[in-house]
């Protein structure tokens, strides 16, 4: 599909932006604006993502790589297309290491299945940092814990930023496997992705990246990471709950046993025997999400037509623009780093004697939207010594307005606690 | 919003009734709420009749489940073990007195099912063998 975007020279056009998105254009609380800073949770969907899925139920709906008829052909087509988007997206080599999947947990349940079972053994040293979501930490644990290998948790410094000391002396020690997110969804923090990457390498372990907070948000580039696996979740960059992708290296998922098995992903099937099918659909069992799959397509087309690299930058703008205003408020503390250095426009902070969900509960009533929780991310939270946070996520539709209105909530939220 | 944060619930959240360690507890049951880290320990000092004849509780945690801990607690001394274990979720949001949203039910509920689960002896939630009050 074509998207038509404005072409401004440096900033977005946020308006413009913004009369894509219909959901912003309605009220909340009794009448206030929607503030929607929960990006980091999920986004919003432009019309042009609503619009493509809509023509495939309207106009095209068969099911994929099966009938050898009209319908059925367009939609393997636009299923396909989709996949050759979001390859391009990451810049992957080939379309086919483009495995679709429900989102970044799927994806690297995936591989902790159809790799891990077979290559980690007793013994072995896995490596994560504390800065991971459930979705890269869980799985790992839990595999550590079936085939008696060690998970190696690295610490971040005060700032949150890996300690990258730390992470060189454990992988001195051996890995297996370094599996380590791109972008901190608690704290925004971006690590320097490509040189873990290239350090792991050189230590012989095969390399995962959790980017669900990251391909939504920044260029990524997956041989420019040089990593073998890389998950992301459609969801977080305007496409539908349902859609996401893991990317593996070939010559890694060819070697690899299917993750689930039944239709659409055998070749032959006997009563005592199975062959699999060819790269990518030996990992999509069944039905893929084809419509979902569509809307990401649809998602990378606007979100590449805008430009990665200025979207990031607008959101940076952004946490310019509240940050420093934050910090002026006593009684504040925000987690993680101060500068615009290496993060995203992600801004997590508490406030003194008011629960985050209290201060959640406060922002609704006017209209603000954030997250007040643990995020996923009980290790970093203990780490940080805290419960929960709120956290406010900004993206390429907020505007300095609405982060006014979130200082203005922290106001008020303040003042009832006083 | 100010329907919400009503001073009593502040003034509750802020200077709870009834907190603090009941050394002589002879009941005694902690639970939390993981989605925001809610944690209320309930503690009971039941006489030999079966009365309660004394009750604390420590918590941490938003306004709404400290505020609901620290109210429930008024009414527990001089109730008797069948009593407490009566007590409903309609009871317990209706002392509060204000509407509680459904993102926040479990955060105003925690302190009835932490006095439940002292109420009948237990220690912690065991699985998922004794029904949620809610």
């Amino acid at each position: 599909m074509t998207t038509v975007l404005p072409r401004a020279a440096a900033a977005l056009d946020v308006g413009r932006i913004r009369a894509d998105f219909p959901i912003l254009g309605r009220t909340v609380a009794g009448g206030k604006p929607l503030v929607y800073l929960d990006n980091a949770a999920t986004s919003q969907k432009p019309r042009q993502v609503l619009e493509a899925m809509d023509r495939v139920y309207r106009e095209h709906n068969a099911n994929i790589h099966r009938g050898v008829y009209e319908l059925s052909e367009e939609t393997t087509a636009l299923f396909e297309g989709a996949r050759a988007k979001v390859a391009a997206f990451i810049n992957a080599p080939h379309s086919r290491e483009v495995i679709f999947c429900r989102n970044a947990t799927e994806g690297i349940n995936l591989v902790a299945y159809a790799w891990g079972r077979d290559n980690v053994k007793r013994g072995d040293r896995i490596l994560v940092s504390v800065l991971e979501h459930h979705s890269n930490f869980v799985p790992w644990q839990q595999l550590a814990k079936e085939a008696g290998a060690e998970l190696v948790v690295i610490d971040i410094d005060d700032e949150g930023r890996l300690r990258r000391d730390e992470f060189e002396r454990e992988l001195r020690k051996g890995a297996r496997l370094v599996a380590i997110t791109h972008t901190s969804n608690g704290l925004g923090t971006v690590n320097p992705v490509r040189e873990l990457t290239a350090q792991a390498k050189a230590a012989g372990a095969v390399v995962l990246i959790d980017a669900a907070q990251a391909v939504p948000h920044t260029p990524v580039d997956v041989q420019e990471l040089g990593c073998d696996f890389l998950a992301f979740s459609g969801h977080k960059m305007l496409a539908p709950p349902g859609s996401g992708a893991v990317w593996g290296r070939t010559e890694l998922l060819e070697r690899m046993r299917p993750f689930l098995y039944g239709g659409d992903m055998i070749s032959r099937v006997a009563v005592d025997l199975s062959t699999w099918n060819e790269l990518p659909w030996k990992f999509e069992a069944g039905t893929s999400a084809y419509v979902d799959a569509v809307g990401l397509g649809a998602a990378v087309d606007y979100l590449s037509a805008v430009g990665m690299e200025r979207i990031h930058a607008h959101e940076l703008e952004l946490v310019g623009y509240v940050l420093p205003r934050l910090l002026e408020i006593p009684g504040i503390t925000v987690y993680g780093s101060h500068t615009l250095e290496d993060r995203v426009g992600v801004v997590s902070f508490n406030l003194e004697g008011i629960h985050p969900h209290d201060v959640a509960t406060i922002f609704d009533s006017e209209g603000v939207c954030v997250r007040a929780g643990h995020h996923c991310n009980q290790p970093l939270m203990t780490r940080l010594g805290c419960v929960a946070t709120t956290r406010a996520s900004f993206y390429l539709y907020n505007t300095t307005a609405e982060c006014d209105a979130l200082l203005g909530a922290i106001a008020k939220a303040r003042k009832i606690f006083a | 919003m100010d329907d919400l944060y009503r001073d009593y619930i502040l003034d509750h959240y802020k200077n709870p009734r009834n907190a603090g360690e009941l050394p002589d507890a002879t009941h005694r049951y902690h639970d939390t709420n993981p989605l925001c880290g809610d944690e209320i320990t309930m503690m009971l000092k039941v006489d030999d009749a079966g009365v309660v004849d004394d009750v604390r509780f420590i918590g941490r945690g938003c306004a709404i489940s400290q505020a609901s801990a620290s109210i429930l607690t008024e009414e527990v001394k001089g109730k008797t073990l069948d009593e407490l274990r009566s007590l409903d979720r309609d009871h317990v949001l209706g002392n509060l007195g204000i509407t509680i949203s459904p993102a926040r039910i479990k955060c105003a509920l925690l302190s009835l099912k932490a006095l439940k689960g002292s109420a009948w002896g237990l220690t912690a939630w065991p699985g998922e063998e004794v029904p949620d009050p809610a």
